[in-house]
């Protein structure tokens, strides 16, 4: 008989006002007990709704069933099967509008907690079997992944899986991507990231480092050294900004080098030398999760205040509600309908305030969302020391300009067949932020996946 | 991580390092820089690449010791290793079209980097002038090898202990103000410097290359720290630089960016109270 609560089992987490002070994880994960009073609510529904709501398509009632049964390593060896790092997207996925949006058990009530049961089972192994996978017999055939983001290590492990010789290519001096320079360690622990890595090169993947293709070596000259196909994950690129005065003032940062400096450089840990500014007063303009991730960064690096400002309203964040209703918690203190209009400097040329406007929503533009107005003569000032700008970024240059024949979007966006994830070039393949924009770890994980299946049918025909 | 091949100390703050880069030196071209990091708490900092061998598979880089992490590279040995090093990155340096006759700028350390420069274009058919300014005769750097590779060479001190004396802009009018024309001028060194030469030759309405330097991390199109102001638009001099057209450059802005953590850093080494000639000089030229 399933366990038919209405609300799923709740999770330990910090206390909001202990946590903003600390990078220690927020969520604090099930105990086995509470895994398997959890994993009883699952119907284990015949048409799995579930399961086509999750880009990699974990088998998910059948894992879940294993937790009920206290079996938590044959739980883990169903995630494993389709999942390349189940600890970090039982962390960072939108489990929301993917597969508990899917579960019947939403229909009355909250879903079952998929992502908090998937979490569970991933930690409960690294901490008590964490057993390095067996270099699988080698084929000898070899391919390139180009980025070690979720794209990268998913399509890098299902291709070493299958016996491909694989190296993946690693601007940054660590491997991780969006994972180490972006995620925060209280939401993503970086020894997580690092375990995920050692696991894939557990299977025989070569992870070389401060290699930045397109400029150290081009995809070309890594097919002329004997690569059969290449994958390409390399991320968002460059950051936007808003084009309005003041952007150029010492203490505006875009959100990438804010979250860099933390993150991957550690400004927050006191023996590293990478420096950040010691803000007293932070506004985060953005209304995504990566602003959330800023903001919530600029409180724990000390910050008295941090405004979010975002000119649409709550409804029409992008963030997910977890994290907004953390950000809210470890108050930051939100300005919705609200718009930076200049940033404003002292004589020493550093920031001292931003100049808002308060906007109204008017009629819906092509996204469907109500398209926000200024409301004239509504403009106040935010006394700050620092800008952090998180809206967006626009896809790097560095393949496209350096790869004959590959082609890109307007928007410069890396074209793909769908199906395949192939490229405008034969034996490239892409997939992630490089190609759909800025998005999520799963979606890139999901189609890192894709891209591994083509890539190795492609290399069956042709190699 | 990259093996130190050789080590020269060029002057008191000044040195020379040869590192083993094969698939750098491979790719290396004049205008480009690299990013190192000492060790596993280091910073990322960009420097541009001095001269590459791709034969000996070979990268110099030529630094002054302004900060923490140059300090410690600057401590470093022939057989040490530095732990990251990754380029070639940025757009190498081009040349208007057609451009047959040159002038080289270099201010300092900036002559490090002039030096490929004139490296690069001298033998090729182009008529390469250069003029390297120190402040005196003792951090004169490679004046032999600007010697073997430019058609005129011009040595100036601020304070005449060495060559003639006067900044790199005095001898810069006087060429040109004595009706030599040049099709560019490739004008390296400090900021304000570069800053002078664009404002010599703009009444001449020679072309003017400047190579940027602002604070950087990743050096790829990812973070912005390095974005400038040029003729009015955000351009990142790690993707779109970091050479520039520097009569469009907005030099305060760059100067004040680079200052950012500046007081900080000044706060956090306790007891020491150091304030940079070159800032000093800049605020007293620039204000």
């Amino acid at each position: 008989m399933p366990n038919m609560s209405l609300t799923k089992v709740p999770a330990a987490e910090q206390e909001p006002l202990v946590r903003n002070k600390n990078f220690q994880e927020v969520a604090l994960g099930y105990t086995p007990e509470q895994a398997m009073e959890e994993a009883t609510r699952c119907l284990n529904c015949k048409n799995k709704p579930c399961v086509a709501g999750c880009p990699v398509n974990i088998h998910i009632p059948d894992f879940i069933a294993k937790v009920a049964a206290g079996d938590f390593q044959a739980a883990y060896e169903i995630i494993s099967d389709t999942n390349a790092l189940p600890c970090v997207s039982g962390r960072v996925c939108p489990q929301e509008t993917q597969c508990e949006q899917r579960c019947v058990r939403g229909i009355k009530g909250e879903p079952v907690a998929i992502g908090r049961l998937e979490r569970f089972v991933a930690d409960w192994y690294m901490k008590n079997v964490n057993k390095m996978p067996e270099k699988p017999a080698s084929n000898g055939i070899k391919v390139a992944v180009v980025g070690s983001g979720p794209a990268g290590l998913t399509c890098a492990s299902d291709l070493a899986k299958k016996g491909y010789q694989v190296t993946v290519f690693e601007a940054f001096h660590t491997a991780g991507g969006v994972l180490v320079y972006g995620i925060p360690e209280f939401r993503l622990p970086k020894a997580i990231v690092q375990s995920e890595v050692d696991k894939l090169k557990a299977l025989g993947v070569d992870v070389q480092l401060d290699v930045v293709v397109g400029r150290t070596i081009t995809i070309d000259e890594l097919m002329e050294d004997g690569y059969k196909a290449v994958f390409v994950g390399s991320g968002a690129g460059l950051p936007m900004f808003m084009n309005i005065p003041g952007e150029s003032l010492a203490g505006v940062y875009s959100a990438n080098e804010y979250l860099t400096r933390v993150n991957l450089m550690k400004a927050y840990m006191g023996d590293h030398d990478t420096p950040l500014k010691r803000s007293k007063t932070v506004a985060v303009v953005g209304g995504g999760n990566v602003a959330m991730d800023a903001a919530r960064c600029a409180k724990r690096m000390g910050a008295d205040k941090v405004y979010l400002v975002y000119r649409r309203d709550e409804e029409a964040m992008p963030a997910r509600r977890e994290e907004v209703h953390h950000a809210k918690q470890e108050e930051i203190e939100f300005h919705f309908l609200t718009n930076p209009v200049a940033i404003e400097g002292d004589e020493k040329g550093k920031v001292c305030a931003m100049e808002c406007v308060e906007m109204e929503l008017g009629e819906p533009d092509q996204s469907g969302r109500r398209s926000p107005k200024e409301i004239p003569g509504s403009n106040f000032k935010l006394e700050v020391d620092t800008v952090i700008m998180a809206l967006g970024t626009s896809p790097n240059p560095l393949i496209r300009s350096t790869t004959p024949g590959l082609e890109a979007n307007r928007k410069g966006c890396l074209m793909v067949n769908e199906e395949t994830m192939q490229t405008s070039r034969e034996g490239i393949y892409a997939g992630g932020d490089a190609v759909t924009g800025a998005a999520t770890v799963i979606l890139a994980m999901g189609a890192g996946k894709k891209a591994a299946e083509h890539i190795d049918q492609y290399l069956k025909e042709n190699a | 991580m990259v093996k130190i091949v050789r080590k020269k100390v060029l002057n008191p703050t000044v040195t020379l390092l040869e590192v083993e880069a094969p698939l750098i030196a491979r790719k290396a071209q004049p205008g480009q820089f690299i990013i190192f990091r000492v060790d596993e708490n280091g910073e990322r900092i960009p420097l541009t690449i001095a001269d590459h061998d791709p034969v000996k598979g070979t990268v110099t880089i030529i630094f002054q010791k302004v900060g923490l992490s140059t300090e410690m590279l600057g401590e470093l040995n022939e057989g040490d290793t530095i732990l990251d090093f990754v380029g070639p990155l940025g757009t190498p340096t081009e040349l208007p079209n057609g451009a047959k006759d040159i002038c080289v700028v270099g201010g300092g350390v900036g002559c490090a980097i002039a030096y490929p420069q004139a490296k690069a274009h001298f033998g090729t058919g182009v008529n390469v002038d250069v003029i390297a300014g120190f402040r005196n005769k003792d951090i004169v750097i490679l004046e032999d090898e600007f010697r073997a590779c430019s058609d005129n060479f011009y040595l100036m001190t601020d304070d005449g202990s060495y060559g003639e004396k006067g900044f790199v802009t005095v001898k810069l009018k006087e060429l040109l103000d004595a009706g030599k024309k040049y099709d560019a001028v490739i004008a390296i060194g400090p900021i304000p410097m570069m800053k002078f030469v664009c404002e010599t030759t703009k009444p001449y309405d020679v072309p003017t290359i400047v190579s940027l330097n602002p604070l950087m991390i990743d050096g790829t199109g990812m973070c912005g720290c390095c974005r400038v102001t040029v003729g009015g638009k955000v351009r990142f001099a790690c993707v779109d630089g970091p050479d520039f057209d520097g009569h469009q450059v907005d030099f305060e802005e760059l100067m004040n960016r680079n200052a950012v953590y500046r007081d900080q850093e000044a706060e956090e080494k306790t007891g020491e109270h150091h304030t940079c000639r070159m800032d000093q000089l800049a605020h007293e030229l620039i204000h």
